[in-house]
């Protein structure tokens, strides 16, 4: 049989496959690398990162729902110097593409992280427009077409790497977001981040997240997920990374038929450590049944005649 | 380090109403674990059901290469938990978090004389931690709901030199919250050099307080709903002290077991 060929570029970032793990699920890579060998990641994705040390939300943080976890962790993070410092080194250490999830509070405070990523190693900018667990910032910027176009032009014209985009689903018509970032300047788009949630316990009458509400995430979003990245796809050039329930190779090509040229794999890294790896070689299984040679051969293939 | 395994359960006994206790064989986790530790257990479908459930270790037996761990049902995944029979393979991840510390490690040359101190669920690393301890003088006060929660009372009796029962019904033992038993009892008891204590939160911060008024160490072992497991995902944090200010610190990886003065306890 032929050998496939999972490798990828977009939007300038090589990928050896089309596979990321998703920012907030996977640490900056230090734990998983007991578990896996993180050469064979497309990319990673790490913690979202705020100007300065966070410490996010109250707990309970988390909360188990059908197919889905709810989620209020509030970026908690030790800010971009440290990041710089302390765990970028420990990343380049691997052939694998690593993308810098930022988050401010303002858009001078995503610049400034912007300008102090410029010189450094990683390949790639995820712009996080998106977070629903933190009070200003994140989805605050990410819920009307004006202001994802002003941070995404400010934020280009400050920093030389790819600019991810990465979209809320809390919005009514995502394709108007996807496009002002497009018409903006963003190399990439990817989508979607949680959804707006909560869960309450009833013995209790109370909520169970301490923060109140939280993003819901995990196998129950994945309908969501694949019709907004259908609609995205849809209506921009540039490429977009799809999300939300990936847990199977399976999963991931449902995605890349609706046309995302990458996919991010989130909430299942916390059952399963070595779930992204297994999300690859589905891919690769399903390639070989239907005899495709390169990846890029299903992406947007989706037949809706 | 902690590894992903499938391992076979040996056997799966009821404890009480709600409580069951499992052995699991694995050369990996019974030859690794040290008291404190727990495993992360996939107890469903991981889609459906999509956490794992953390679960203390309660012993280990090295030369059959078994471990055991007890667990009450409280929910979905401790039910499919409560459900697996002898033969079934089990997906784990652990030995995971930190230990405690045993005392000939914090207090060397000295027979050194130990409290341990559990409130419901949280007696059972402490089992494990007593059996790993030797030249000590060990107590331990166990607190139950009611006669009918008791569980391990037995397993303890073997590994201390002297135990004692609380019940909040007065149906065993001592009356009353198993804190006041204790601090009733180290007044006529030597102090003991070191307190190790798991349960819940309230007891706790009774207990540290109590260590605190004592001057007497004392670790404690916390619990939070949990996501990976591993340290990566932020979601099982508590509050710690750390220089002058404070953070969170993650229950899954930074402990489970923390020093008692360390832990800034909710109220």
């Amino acid at each position: 049989m032929a050998q496939v060929s999972l490798a990828t570029n977009i939007a300038g970032i090589k990928l050896k496959n089309p596979v990321i793990a998703a920012s907030g699920t996977f640490g900056f890579g230090r734990e998983f690398a007991e578990f896996i060998d993180l050469n064979k990641l497309g990319g990673i994705s790490v913690k979202g990162l705020k100007l300065r040390p966070t410490r996010g939300n109250k707990p309970p943080r988390i909360a188990e729902t059908p197919a889905g976890i709810l989620n209020s962790v509030g970026l908690q993070n030790p800010g971009i110097e440290a990041f710089i410092k302390d765990e970028l080194p420990f990343l380049r250490q691997y052939d694998t593409a690593i993308i810098a999830n930022i988050a401010g509070d303002t858009v001078e405070e995503y610049c400034e992280m912007a300008r102090m990523l410029d010189d450094t190693e990683i390949d790639a900018i995820e712009l996080n427009v998106s977070c629903p667990n933190v009070k200003s910032g994140g989805a605050a910027f990410g819920s009307s077409p004006g202001a994802v176009s002003e941070i995404t032009s400010r934020v280009k014209a400050c920093c030389s790497h790819p600019l991810i985009v990465k979209l809320t689903p809390n919005v009514t018509d995502i394709a108007e977001i996807a496009m002002a970032a497009e018409a903006s300047g963003a190399d990439a788009i990817s989508l979607i981040n949680t959804v707006l949630g909560m869960a309450i316990d009833i013995h209790k009458r109370k909520p169970v997240l301490g923060n109140i509400v939280g993003g819901l995430s995990g196998p129950a979003i994945k309908p969501v997920a694949v019709r907004m990245v259908y609609e995205v796809s849809k209506s921009v050039r540039i490429p977009v990374i799809g999300m939300g329930g990936i847990f199977s190779g399976e999963d991931a090509v449902e995605f890349m038929l609706a046309g995302a040229s990458a996919v991010m794999v989130g909430t299942a890294n916390l059952v399963n450590p070595f779930a992204c790896l297994e999300v690859i070689k589905g891919i690769e299984e399903y390639m070989e049944m239907y005899n495709y040679r390169h990846v890029n051969e299903i992406i947007g293939k989706l037949d809706t005649a | 380090m902690a590894k992903a395994l499938k391992e076979k359960v040996l056997s799966l006994k009821m404890l009480s109403h709600s409580v069951f206790r499992m052995s699991i064989e694995s050369e990996y986790i019974s030859s690794t674990a040290l008291p404190g530790q727990f495993v992360n257990i996939k107890c469903g479908d991981g889609i459906n059901n999509i956490l794992r459930r953390p679960i203390s270790i309660c012993g280990v037996d090295r030369q059959k290469g078994t471990f055991d761990i007890a667990f009450q049902v409280r929910g979905k995944g401790t039910r499919l938990l409560s459900e697996y029979s002898g033969e079934d393979l089990i997906d784990l991840t652990g030995p995971l978090g930190n230990s405690f510390s045993l005392p000939h490690t914090l207090i060397p040359q000295k027979h050194s004389k130990v409290a341990a101190v559990g409130g419901g669920i949280g007696i059972f690393p402490l089992l494990f931690l007593l059996k790993e301890m030797n030249n000590a003088e060990k107590h331990a006060y166990l607190g139950f709901r009611d006669c009918r929660s008791m569980v391990m009372v037995e397993d303890f009796r073997e590994v201390t030199d002297k135990l004692l029962i609380s019940t909040d019904d007065g149906s065993a033992g001592y009356k009353g919250a198993v804190t006041d038993l204790f601090e009733q009892h180290i007044k006529t008891w030597d102090k003991p050099d070191i307190i190790y204590a798991c349960g819940p939160v309230p007891m706790l911060r009774k207990i540290v307080s109590i260590a605190q008024a004592h001057d007497i160490m004392c670790q404690v072992s916390m619990e939070q709903r949990m996501g990976c497991g591993i340290g990566a995902c932020l979601v099982c944090v508590c509050a710690t002290r750390q220089d002058d200010g404070w953070k969170y610190s993650r229950v899954c990886k930074d402990g489970p077991v923390f020093w008692g003065q360390d832990v800034i306890f909710e109220e």
